[in-house]
């Protein structure tokens, strides 16, 4: 009994770890579907090849070398040393230790070997990465929205990627030295190019001594990884899952083209042509809720938009270029998005508390998170959207509230008010005659 | 200068090879019109037929979309391409980005597909033809920055077209620090045009000029009837209007020919 004590400690720590993320995936589900409807599944063969440039190939991440190439680091690093889990839940299972050796041979030596000279490449990568937040201080990574948990996230997931390497190598370490010492059931396996040289750290303890320690940091490591994978869900390393069902959904029409809205379109057509369609026009309004035009809150948003929120890495390469940030403007891209997740988790807690599909906390997206400053001081230049590597467009959240607001609350600035109603009475956004439109053929 | 519309050609029986769409700013803008004309003098040095759809022609409804009004900018959008598609217009050209963008990808949804073209592209192409000839002239050695349309652009792609145009005129092309896909915005887009900036340290334009500055080009050459009065103002606010003049491609290729 004694001896299988530790499978099924493993086992309950490994269905607890499942749980929480599934429980966790779907509560995001759910807040995404709060999203309004939007047909992304057209087009299939192109979004494949979108998803595996963008998110496989990280081919936005290398547009800045050196953020890129340390992310590339960390990126295969993360995906590689994870096939090593798998030997880990294996043995953590069935109780026993590095099961896959006999069956690999060579082949194990070379596995092992890579995982550590990856693991010390993350380290070097992490340190670097650390030392832009705190030490070079780059701007992008101080804007105002990134105070308090923001930053607390960013810093804590680069210790614990400290501390996760630090524990696999140890782990390493320890194992090699009872490996020598010929210890029960440690049998030679395995080559630790990186690991040797933490082995004098360990040298001198007592056999059983090693073999605490060595079983500490496989514990250690293994349940850091479950906690890992169930923090994801309040940090922005969700997007190490989300970039790519992100960059599949993608928005793949040229950039300049901006959403129809179709409820428009059929009210508008009505207009010009009120014999089109009868049956439209004679039905009663009030029979159903009328369409909100733009957006207002979260649940106004497609589900696109919603993703993309939880996408979100908030490295805030979208704002570093931003025209409307870079001179000093309220607006930040990633604040946009940033505020989108914090409202529709809000949204999210608040629905689930009453059990009803009914958002009433009397709060909204725009004004209590997004100010009409902010929306009114873009350009829909796009460049947030060409610089984000994850394919994030705050661009279609701004002027979808911009809809909102001028559509259903008529609070346009007034210098565009002005500008609308030329357009409205002269056909053009200035106070022209429209008669006048060929004039310039006339003069020299 | 002759320019013939639509509803004369039509009634005459003809069929322009091309329809000029002329936009807001080139119809009354004082700045732009003088791009409108340099770019028909190309037009008709180089043989092309045309027409304009004059007092037919009303605003695309960009500036009222991007604004928010959906419902303006579908009114507009509607009755241009009733006027459009009741000349069974298949080929439109334009010197406005805003104009290019709209109809080229916005038009198509409610009912309005027309291959469009910006003007550096279609005298690109007539320079490939050998319909127009172009040769640098006074600009031959002139270091010229080109600043690059977010709508032309980042919008649509279109990168290449006024660079190649630019060498052309056997000058040099300089390139700012932020060009191409990262080019920055001279902030007019948006419908910031018609609107007060909101607070902020800088106006966009003027960071825009600064980098355009940096480079020390002796012309700025812009693509877009409002890049082209940002930058202008940029300009002026450095006190620099007198040795550094803003202009649009068209102009320089009809300086160049001296038109
Ligand atoms: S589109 Fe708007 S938010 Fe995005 S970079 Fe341009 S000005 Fe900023
Ligand atoms: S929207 Fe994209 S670019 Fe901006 S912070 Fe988020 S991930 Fe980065």
């Amino acid at each position: 009994m004694m001896k299988v004590l530790p499978n099924i400690l493993f086992l309950i720590f490994f269905l607890l770890a499942i749980r929480f993320f599934v429980r966790n995936v779907r509560k995001i589900a759910a807040n995404i579907h709060l999203g309004r409807p939007v047909n992304r599944f057209e087009n299939t063969n192109k979004r494949w090849a979108n998803m595996a440039r963008v998110a496989l190939g990280q081919s936005k991440m290398v547009k800045r070398p050196i953020a890129g190439i340390l992310h590339v680091i960390v990126y295969i690093g993360f995906v590689l040393i994870n096939i090593e889990l798998i030997e880990i839940i294996v043995d953590g299972l069935l109780g026993t230790h590095r099961i896959f050796a006999p069956y690999l041979g060579g082949l194990y030596n070379l596995l092992t070997g890579s995982f550590e000279i990856l693991a010390l490449l993350v380290l070097f990568a992490v340190v670097v990465f650390w030392l832009r937040r705190n030490a070079i201080r780059v701007d992008r990574f101080r804007k105002a929205e990134m105070k308090g948990w923001p930053k607390w996230d960013a810093d804590l997931i680069l210790y614990f990627e400290i501390l996760l390497m630090g524990l696999f190598l140890s782990m390493n370490a320890t194992d090699s030295l009872l490996q020598q010492q010929g210890a029960e059931s440690y049998m030679q396996a395995g080559y630790f190019p990186v690991s040797q040289y933490l082995t004098p750290l360990f040298s001198d303890f007592s056999l059983p001594t090693l073999i605490v320690l060595e079983r500490s940091f496989w514990w250690a490591h293994i349940i850091g990884i479950f906690i890992f994978l169930n923090y994801l869900y309040y940090s922005k390393h969700l997007h190490i899952l989300l970039a790519f069902p992100n960059t599949f959904f993608a928005n793949l029409r040229p950039k300049g083209a901006f959403a129809n809205n179709v409820t428009v379109t059929q009210e508008v057509q009505m207009m010009m042509n009120p014999e089109a369609d009868p049956n439209v026009s004679t039905s009663d309004p009030t029979e159903e809720e009328p369409d909100t035009f733009g957006a207002a809150d979260v649940t106004d948003l497609s589900w696109i938009q919603l993703m993309n929120a939880y996408t979100c890495t908030e490295c805030g390469r979208c704002t570093s270029v931003c025209p409307a940030n870079q001179t000093g403007k309220k607006l930040s891209p990633r604040k946009i998005m940033m505020d989108t997740r914090d409202r529709l988790t809000e949204v999210g807690i608040h629905l689930e508390n009453k059990e009803k599909k009914e958002v009433s906390d009397g709060k909204k997206l725009l004004d209590n998170y997004i100010t009409r400053e902010e929306l009114w001081a873009c350009t829909s230049c796009n460049a947030c959207t060409e610089a984000c590597p994850v394919d994030i467009d705050p661009l279609s959240i701004i002027m979808d509230m911009r809809q909102y607001l001028v559509m259903e609350e008529s609070a346009a600035p007034s210098d565009l008010n002005a500008m609308m109603s030329n357009i409205e009475n002269n056909g053009a956004p200035w106070p022209f005659n429209n008669q006048d439109r060929l004039l310039w053929a006339q003069e020299n | 200068m002759k320019v013939p519309t639509l509803a004369e050609m039509t009634a005459r029986g003809e069929k322009p090879e091309i329809l000029f769409w002329v936009g807001c700013a080139g119809s009354f803008d004082d700045r732009a019109k003088k791009i409108t004309k340099a770019f028909v003098k190309l037009l008709n040095k180089a043989k092309v037929s045309f027409a304009v759809l004059g007092t037919e022609e009303s605003c695309t409804g960009d500036p009222a979309k991007r604004a928010g009004n959906e419902f303006l900018y579908q009114m507009q959008a509607l009755g241009n391409i009733e006027v459009l598609n009741g000349y069974e217009v298949t080929k439109i050209v334009t010197t406005c980005p805003h104009c290019f963008n709209t109809i080229k990808n916005e038009y198509p949804e409610l009912g309005g597909s027309y291959q469009v073209m910006h003007h550096t592209q279609l005298l690109k192409r007539l320079v490939e033809e050998e319909r127009l000839q172009i040769e640098g002239g006074s600009f031959r050695g002139k270091r010229i920055t080109f600043h690059d349309p977010c709508y032309l652009g980042r919008a649509n792609g279109v990168y290449e077209a006024p660079r190649t145009l630019i060498s052309k005129l056997d000058a040099e092309l300089v390139e700012m620090r932020n060009c191409k896909s990262k080019g920055l915005c001279c902030g007019a887009g948006g419908a910031q045009m018609f609107k007060e900036p909101e607070q902020g340290i800088k106006d966009i334009n003027i960071e825009r000029t600064e980098q355009a500055l940096e480079v020390t080009p002796d012309i700025i050459a812009a693509a877009c009837p409002f890049c082209n009065t940002m930058m202008t103002d940029g300009v002026k606010n450095k006190e620099k209007e007198a040795v550094l003049p803003v202009k649009d491609i068209a102009e320089l290729i009809a300086e160049a020919e001296e038109l």
